[in-house]
């Protein structure tokens, strides 16, 4: 609101570079999303693949998909958005999120197996 | 479980007052008491004198509903310097308990008490003293600095400033109804969970943190927009002023890092009131997963409030030494560099753990490294003075005070960082003394430095020198009195967080420290006083031009205080130290063709939510349900209200402005 300078003082138009997206990449999205939706669904329904860690991780793996989706077609963000600010925010946002979550996995899987077995059970399964 | 919401045995004061009585007031203390007659005696004084002298209608029309970033700004530096006199109140009590609680002496503090205090020290002095003044300055720098009007959402950083001030008013409710925490600042569980830590003392903690914290992701957000969005025309990233840079880093890491303490402090909750085990010891929780968590807050945090010290000591540092900045580039990439390190750096908070070598030395190497693009500006900073034309005002003092300062808490920070000496001194006062060497002497002395240096520009009178020096030599040697002793401590093995001890040959650092604190004392008195002299000697103090101290950057090239538009004209950037380079190309200031600005106007919501919040936080500490679902509903409400609420902003006319800027230059004339 009070970003007007003297230079451009009264037009309340604004020319921030993004892009609004069209009906057909909406659609697009919405059939991707759905599509990367389903699939999941179906693997949890009718257990195709046997072992539940595998499904797990194909699970976050279209899950993963499904977000770049969104950012894709929903969120209008491409390598010239913004001026190139909205891809260094989400280079910026992906490395945090990287460090955080494997250093977490990383320290607390150490902590894990360094700490006195808890109860009766963990000795028993303790390596 | 679900203890909490047993409405089995439904008795009438319990709906109506949740778990408050008349008990919870703790008249019985005597300290307390006094505390409670001083600040009811003090809060009555500043009633009456706004009344007396018929301040509420400015006060609510110019300050509370105001949305102009330099007020704001003002604000927040007002909060931090009022809860530094509670922070140092609880410091000097510590103090003075641990210099005479030897062998049969007990003190007068006991450890229920002590507890409260030493976790009630750390959570004012980073979150509502530090926080503050570091939002506030940046609130009142950066926009100045980039040659904007104001902030990208003025509304948006009213709310935040109201929403800071409301933790910080649950946080100062504890001291009369109920009691504060004791589970240390960061509030580690299993201590702090609900089978250690039944009472209301946690639940202050927490919602005074989730309050502020709203205000404090708010501001972060905005400032970001503000410097990525609104720089002044010409002012490509490479111009950036080195204190927009380090408010951008910071504000970046503010953005990042702040949704994970707000996440850990909601699952802390859960744990707390509808009994989940996220963090218990047994069934399945794991309170290390805790630790973990608040220091990838924790960590990032710490550089969220130094690198805009750094910004500071960099401004000052090249405007009185009357040159560029040596290695302007090198600083931006230290800054960033600093930025992205300080995520891979948080296990050394907690190397006793048991991670083991593999993690431990990661994070011990990562750790060292980030001293490489400390250091770089260290040498930037020196490289500036040499041969500099140095002129030791007051800000240039605390930047010198902080340099020396600041590298031996550096030295002592590498050391921790080496693994196995940490597993020495891990929980000493060496470690104490460790952080307050860096946060003293870096973010105080850079914040004091920021004050005296931008204090003319917003009120257009310089602050006094005399009692500025005596602040800065009482700071200063105060600060050494206090921690070195602390140091030698923690060498010999002395644990924090000790309200009693039994070995008597300790006793002598402690009094000496307990020295440094009342020299310490003198050092905010004299700040107190520079300040009333200040403003009675306003008139010999004025600065009419502007730019007091040769400035170099734009927030130099407009009147002192700036008019609310800061700006009749928008500047056009051609180099790094824009105006220095306007004034070395003979800026002549335009004079006429002004046109009708474009402002927000104020509003109230701000304020209104932020009192609602308290009172919300205040409910849901005392398990007062239907208050909490009340003023929860009066939030909601307010917040759809305000935004049907078309009537926000409006157009300062053209006859105003030549107003403002006619008596400018007939000020500027005048000097002459
Ligand atoms: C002004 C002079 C100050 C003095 C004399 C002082 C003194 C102390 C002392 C003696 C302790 C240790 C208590 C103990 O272990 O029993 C302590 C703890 C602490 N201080 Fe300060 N302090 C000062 C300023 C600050 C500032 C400016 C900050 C931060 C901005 C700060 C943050 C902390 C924190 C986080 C703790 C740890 C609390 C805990 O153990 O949970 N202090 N302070
Ligand atoms: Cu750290």
């Amino acid at each position: 609101m009070s970003a007007e300078t003297a230079h451009h003082g009264d037009e309340h138009g604004h020319h921030d570079g993004a892009s609004h997206g069209s009906l057909s990449g909406y659609v697009t999205g919405f059939v991707l999303s759905v599509i990367l939706t389903a699939i999941p669904f179906w693997l949890v329904m009718a257990r195709p693949v046997e072992s539940a860690l595998w499904t797990g991780i194909i699970i976050m793996a279209f899950a993963a998909v499904q977000i770049v989706v969104h950012m894709v077609y929903f969120l209008h963000m491409n390598t010239k958005s913004e001026g190139g600010w909205t891809i260094l925010a989400l280079i910026f946002t992906v490395t945090l999120v990287v460090i955080t979550l494997t250093g977490s996995l990383w320290v607390m899987h150490h902590l894990n197996s360094n700490m006195m077995p808890m109860s009766v059970h963990d000795m028993r399964h303790a390596p | 479980m679900f203890s909490n919401l047993d409405f089995t045995n439904l008795d009438l004061q319990k709906l109506v007052f949740g778990r408050l009585s008349l008990a919870d007031i703790p008249y019985h203390e005597p300290i307390l008491l006094v505390t409670f007659a001083v600040v009811a005696m003090g809060g009555v004084v500043v009633l009456g004198a706004i009344t007396y002298f018929r301040f509420w209608g400015p006060l609510w029309r110019d300050w509370v509903t105001s949305v102009d970033h330099k007020k704001i700004g003002i604000m927040y530096i007002i909060l931090a310097l009022v809860m530094l006199l509670r922070g140092f109140a609880d410091a000097i009590m510590m103090i003075t308990q641990k210099a005479i609680a030897f062998g049969p002496s007990e003190g007068y503090l006991p450890p229920h008490h002590y507890d409260q205090i030493f976790t009630a020290h750390g959570v004012i002095m980073i979150f509502f003293v530090a926080m503050p003044f570091v939002t506030g300055l940046m609130n009142y720098v950066v926009p100045l600095q980039i040659g904007a009007r104001d902030v990208s959402f003025p509304f948006l950083n009213n709310f935040s400033f109201w929403m800071t001030v409301a933790g910080a008013v649950i946080t100062m409710i504890s001291l009369f109804v109920g009691e504060f925490s004791r589970a240390t600042w960061l509030g580690y569980p299993p201590l702090s969970g609900a089978d250690m830590s039944p009472g209301v003392g946690v639940d202050y903690w927490i919602w005074g943190l989730q309050i502020a914290g709203i205000g404090t992701l708010l501001s972060g957000i905005n400032l970001v927009a503000t410097i990525v969005k609104m720089r002044a025309p010409g002012m490509t990233m490479m111009k950036l002023p080195v204190f927009v840079w380090t408010s951008l880093c910071t504000n970046v890491l503010i953005v990042a890092a702040f949704p994970i303490l707000t996440a850990v402090l909601v699952l802390l909750s859960l744990d707390r009131y509808v009994g989940t085990h996220f963090f218990t010891n047994d069934l399945g929780g794991n309170p290390m997963m805790y630790f973990n968590l608040i220091w990838i807050w924790g960590h990032p945090e710490v550089y969220i409030l130094i690198l805009p010290a750094f910004g500071i000591f960099s401004e000052v540092t090249s405007t009185y030494c009357g040159k560029r900045l040596f290695g302007y580039a090198s600083m931006v990439y230290a800054t960033v560099v600093i930025t992205i390190l300080s995520y891979l750096v948080w296990l050394h908070h907690f190397f006793t753990m048991g991670s083991g070598a593999n993690v431990n030395s990661f994070f011990g190497i990562t750790t060292m490294i980030i001293s490489i693009p400390t250091g770089a500006k260290i040498f930037n900073w020196l490289f500036t003075m040499y041969r500099g034309r140095i002129r030791f005002e007051l800000p240039m003092l605390w930047t010198v005070g902080f340099m020396v300062t600041f590298v031996i808490g550096g030295m002592t920070g590498v050391l921790l960082a080496v693994p196995p000496a940490d597993f020495v001194l891990h929980n000493s006062l060496f470690l104490v003394a460790h952080f307050h060497n860096v946060i003293i002497g870096g973010v105080l002395f850079g914040m004091f430095a920021g004050v005296n240096y931008w204090f003319p520009k917003a009120f257009g009178f310089k602050l006094d020198p005399f009692w500025g020096k005596m602040s800065f030599w009482c700071w200063l040697v105060g600060f050494y009195l206090v921690f070195m002793p602390l140091y030698v401590l923690g060498l010999m093995g002395v644990t924090r967080r000790t309200q009693h001890f039994d070995d008597p040959t300790l006793q002598p650092w402690f009094i000496a420290a307990a020295c440094g604190a009342v020299l310490i004392l003198c050092g905010i008195l004299s700040l107190l006083v520079q300040i009333v002299v200040s403003i009675r000697n306003r008139e010999a103090l004025r600065d009419t031009t502007g730019d007091p101290w040769g400035g170099r950057t734009l927030e130099w090239s407009t009147s002192s205080p700036p008019p609310d538009y800061n700006f009749a004209f928008t500047p056009v950037v051609h180099d790094l130290d824009a105006w220095y380079d306007m004034k070395s190309r003979g800026y002549a200031r335009p004079l006429n063709g002004f046109r009708p600005i474009h402002m927000p106007k104020n509003t109230g919501t701000g304020a209104i939510i932020g009192g609602l919040s308290v009172v919300f936080g205040f409910a849901m500490i005392w398990y007062i349900w239907w208050l909490a679902a009340l003023s929860f509903a009066a939030i909601f409400i307010v917040s759809i209200v305000h935004t049907f609420n078309y009537n926000r902003d409006f157009y300062i006319p053209a006859d105003t402005v030549v107003r403002a800027e006619n008596e400018r230059t007939a000020v500027l004339a005048g000097r002459v």
